[in-house]
């Protein structure tokens, strides 16, 4: 098990290295001059105005510095959870993040939680009937091969536009005031339902196709064999069958992740949705590289702990994992 | 237990085997249909479209037989006309993606898996980081740094971005099958790594590589559409993500122009799901457990 | 305990037709009996052991009947066979290796059985203990998953958990194949040590190895391409076999000090008969060396001496049946 820990944990700082040197790298190799970029933005009158904000921008950029050590201060930034100032909110990019976090926390976690519990429950039931395996699977793939920004946008039309159950965009009624009061409440539920319907209904489809499968090898295994011809019951093979497919559902969970925060961001760019997906759109269109790059950094970290916790619940789960490493047989 | 089989009961010869039972599968065979059918107007639809993408017309126009998806807003152009050009760069993009993501996967998996040792513990640390990055945010920030985006770059970037599920799949099946005897008789008579990989281990996957590769264009197809429709697709591109992009961009949700944006998503729905019947039809087709008897 | 199988007739369903695996199989076991199955690879013996328990995926019962204590055994039907399984006959498998559920702990998975069969598993608690101890396994094996343990230790957890309920009948398939030698003499006198001490009363030993039933099997019952060809006890089987197919496969056997250079070993040349359609007549004909022209007419199993039954014409030829109705109630020594 120290085994199984120490690689994922190198792989995390690893990966966590590679991408910080990433989003450090990337506005440095690509074409242009980031600082001119941002002088663009402001509207300066005078040649002192100029000179001044160059000399700002510059020192932010870090450019009158040798590379190595911009680096060196792009680390610091990283570690101390300073990333700049936004260009498009004029905050902290720190404080714009975390204004924007709670919505997708709110999207996501519901989101893949419920489509994999669910998934997992109906994939295993179609497995032991006919009639839910013939439409299980088909809306199933449907779904999977249907991209986040059609079925946002197909939501967004028919339940929002034309039927008005719904309300269209943005994370809360813009008349109201947030408050901790139950029509501000109501309203951000409103405002969350389709977002969180259209992530949950792409994934739920790929877990229910995959349980299914599981749970059918399941069923045939050597082990399944054994117990029903001990006329062990139908339940307990079932159970077991069930238990044993869980565990590469989980390991596939952590595989999700990244193709969900993709999915995400679509789906927040579609409803306008104030999520950190939304943000990484306005900081595009803003040209706000640092905005962006805090968002990265953000969703990078957010991505490594949900793996990290991921794998100690698999451990948990998964005896092997726990003992392989150890236990000498007789 | 075992069974005596008359010789000769298929013909002799496992392509035989698998094309006998690939025509009967009626998944692969559906999947396939609908597919060869997108690429048909893929290859011939530009030409045989009846308006040019760039055609200015009457705008907001619903459904008709004139214009079958209508016209967009405020320049008018065919929606059924885009979508057949659509269909047709979103082929592409995907096809390069699959193409620079294959390759990269099975190289590092290949490598990995044959050569074992340390080779193997760092190529696993490579894969696993990559996969631990989610790849649509990895292409969103090295794009949103460019200004102008080629086709050729959208699929190079899907590619360097998407390969580690390859890399991992391609590596399982080179451990399994590396362990068996004809490899170490290649070994003994002194063939060198490359040649038995290429000559001896990837035949033997080859159905599996097959696999690979369907799921891979399904996978850069979705990819590419969303990122497009993000804006960050290629600059003078008008693959289908492009359209629901520019449908976004001119309001075409409050304008209650849904023809605007649904066929296009819906082509690469039905384009992706083909390829996912076919996948699932050409699976029991390897697989003879699969099938159904 | 006592089995009578009566015209047994078992088929595999395919796409190319019915594979007639247990064409047409009567013979009985009696109450303390080991009775070994042999044939080699393809003659049915597995497919006719296994449907004694359990019919699974392709097997279907085309005919005849078992009857285990006097109560009907209800092969074809699964659900009714459920009330038998484990507590009436009972099974230790070819995969017995794998046979456990990589991710329960084999005390945790043992008292899941015996509760889903409706039994309280504090019952056989101790018993189950005394018996891990008596097969030679530490008492935390209880603890373990089966990945801790070694193949050999995986069998004989099966085998005492098979044989937990004391089943009247015992069908082993396969259980020394997968061993080495030391411990396939282990398991044997551990099969024989189970029908001593009457957790087993019967025990039905299906393998290929002629050598193991020698040792510990009483009677040995010989098929061959799906039918019965010699039965008769373990002594008579190896001295002094009737049918030819017997005598070639004792006579491929290798003898311990023996050299082969002199006189090297013969295996049986050619192959068994595709049983999906197979031929008319005695069907080990084609490979027999003792065939002649009324073979193509085929032999009943009778008893041609004292306990011994063969299904062969030139075996009836040399010694005039003892009785003259073509099956016989097998009786053993």
């Amino acid at each position: 098990m120290r085994r199984y820990f120490t690689r994922k944990i190198i792989t995390y700082v690893v990966a966590f290295f590679l991408a910080t040197t990433i989003d450090w790298a990337i506005p440095r190799v690509m074409p242009g001059n980031p600082v001119q970029l941002y002088l663009t933005k402001f509207s300066i009158t005078t040649e002192a105005q100029y000179a001044a904000l160059q000399k700002l921008i510059s020192a932010s950029f870090g450019v009158n510095v040798p590379v190595w050590k911009q680096y060196l201060d792009f680390w610091d930034g990283v570690l101390h959870w300073n990333f700049g100032l936004s260009f498009y909110a004029t905050e902290p990019v720190t404080h714009v993040i975390f204004q924007a976090i709670p919505y997708t926390l709110a999207l996501l976690i519901p989101a893949i939680t419920l489509s994999y519990v669910l998934g997992n429950r109906i994939g295993a039931m179609a497995a032991r009937r006919k009639w839910l395996d013939n439409t299980v699977l088909p809306v199933g793939y449907l779904f999977q091969a249907a991209p986040y920004a059609w079925l946002a946008l197909a939501m967004s039309y028919y339940l929002a536009v034309r039927l008005r159950w719904f309300p269209v965009d943005q994370g809360y009624n813009p008349g109201l005031l947030p408050g901790w009061n139950w029509t501000f409440i109501g309203s951000l539920l409103q405002h969350w339902f389709l977002p969180f319907l259209t992530v949950f209904l792409v994934s739920f489809g790929g877990w229910a196709i995959g349980m299914r499968n599981l749970v059918i090898y399941e069923l045939e295994t050597d082990y399944a064999r054994y117990l029903r011809s001990l006329g062990a019951s139908q339940r307990l093979v079932r159970k077991y069958a069930y238990r044993n497919a869980v565990l590469p559902q989980l390991s596939g969970l952590a595989l999700s992740l990244g193709v969900v925060v993709g999915g995400n961001i679509v789906t927040e760019v579609v409803f306008q949705y104030p999520g950190l997906g939304h943000l990484i759109f306005l900081a595009i269109s803003d040209e706000d590289y640092f905005l962006l790059q805090g968002i990265f950094m953000f969703i990078i970290v957010g991505v490594l702990l949900a793996n990290f916790v991921i794998d100690i619940v698999y451990v948990i789960v998964d005896p092997r994992t726990r003992l392989s490493m150890q236990g000498a047989p007789a | 237990m075992s069974v005596n089989t008359g010789a000769g009961s298929f013909g002799g010869g496992r392509r035989w085997e698998f094309l006998h039972f690939a025509l009967r599968n009626p998944k692969l065979m559906i999947g396939l249909g609908v597919e060869l059918i997108f690429v048909v107007v893929a290859i011939f639809g530009p030409l045989l479209a009846p308006y040019s993408p760039t055609y200015h017309g009457t705008p907001g126009l619903h459904p008709s037989s004139q214009h079958l998806f209508g016209t967009t807003y405020p320049f008018g152009t065919d929606v059924f006309s885009q979508v057949l050009y659509g269909v047709r760069d979103s082929y592409v993009v995907g096809a390069l993606g699959a193409l620079f993501a294959g390759a990269v996967g099975l190289v590092v998996g290949f490598a990995a898996g044959y050569r074992g040792g340390v080779l193997d513990e760092m190529l696993q640390l490579l894969t696993n980081v990559m996969i631990c990055i989610p790849q649509l945010v990895l292409l969103i920030v090295i794009s949103a740094y460019l200004t102008t985006r080629g086709v050729l770059f959208e699929g190079i970037f899907i590619g360097v971005t998407g390969w580690p599920w390859v890399a991992r799949a391609v590596r399982a099946q080179t451990f399994t099958l590396r362990e068996r005897d004809f490899v170490d008789l290649a070994r003994l008579s002194g063939r060198r790594a490359v040649s038995i990989v290429v000559k001896d281990i990837a035949p033997n996957m080859a159905s599996y590589i097959f696999l690979v590769f369907v799921l891979l264009f399904a996978s850069s197809m979705l990819v590419a559409v969303n990122f497009d429709f993000l804006g960050l697709g290629p600059t003078n591109g008008l693959s289908l993500g492009d359209i629901m992009n520019q449908s976004t961009l001119w309001s075409a949700l409050d304008l209650h122009m849904w023809w605007w944006f649904i066929p296009p998503g819906a082509a690469l729905t039905l384009m992706v799901l083909a390829l996912y019947i076919a996948n699932v039809g050409l699976d029991e087709v390897f697989n003879p457990k699969l099938r159904q008897t | 305990m006592s089995l009578k199988v009566d015209n047994l007739r078992i088929a595999y369903r395919t796409l190319r037709g019915d594979i007639r695996a247990v064409d047409g199989v009567s013979f009985s076991i009696a109450d303390g009996e080991i009775m070994g199955l042999a044939g080699e690879s393809g003659c049915g013996k597995s497919t006719l052991g296994n449907s004694l328990i359990f019919l699974e995926g392709r097997m279907k019962h085309v005919g005849g009947t078992v009857e285990l204590d006097g109560v009907d055994l209800p092969i074809a039907d699964y659900k009714a066979m459920n009330r038998h399984r484990l507590r009436d006959v009972s099974v230790v498998p070819q995969y017995a290796m794998s046979a456990l559920n990589p991710t329960r702990k084999i005390g945790r998975m043992t008292a899941d059985l015996i509760k889903s069969r409706g039994t309280d598993y504090r019952k056989v608690l101790e018993e189950f203990k005394r018996r891990i101890d008596l097969v030679g396994l530490p008492q935390n094996v209880l603890d373990m998953y089966p990945f801790e343990l070694s193949g050999g230790m995986r069998q004989r957890t099966t085998m005492v958990i098979s044989t937990l309920l004391n089943p009247s009948l015992l069908i082993g398939d396969e259980i020394t194949s997968a061993l080495d030698v030391t411990t396939q003499r282990a398991v044997g006198e551990m099969l024989m040590e189970f029908r001593d001490r009457r957790f087993v009363k019967s025990m039905m030993v299906i393998t290929h190895d002629l050598s193991v039933l020698a040792q510990i099997a009483d009677s040995i019952l010989v098929m061959y391409a799906g039918k019965l060809a010699e039965k008769a006890s373990s002594a008579t089987i190896v001295d002094s076999p009737l049918h030819p197919y017997t005598q070639l496969l004792i006579g491929s056997l290798p003898e311990v000090g023996l050299r082969y250079d002199e006189a090297p070993l013969t295996g049986i040349p050619g192959r068994p008969p595709s049983l999906l359609d197979p031929p008319t007549g005695c069907r080990f004909r084609d490979r027999c060396p003792f065939a002649f022209d009324k073979c193509v007419e085929e032999p009943p199993f009778v008893e041609l001496q004292p306990g011994h039954e063969v299904a062969c014409w030139k075996a009836m030829k040399d010694n005039a049946p003892v009785k003259t109705e073509p099956v016989s109630q097998g009786a053993q020594s």
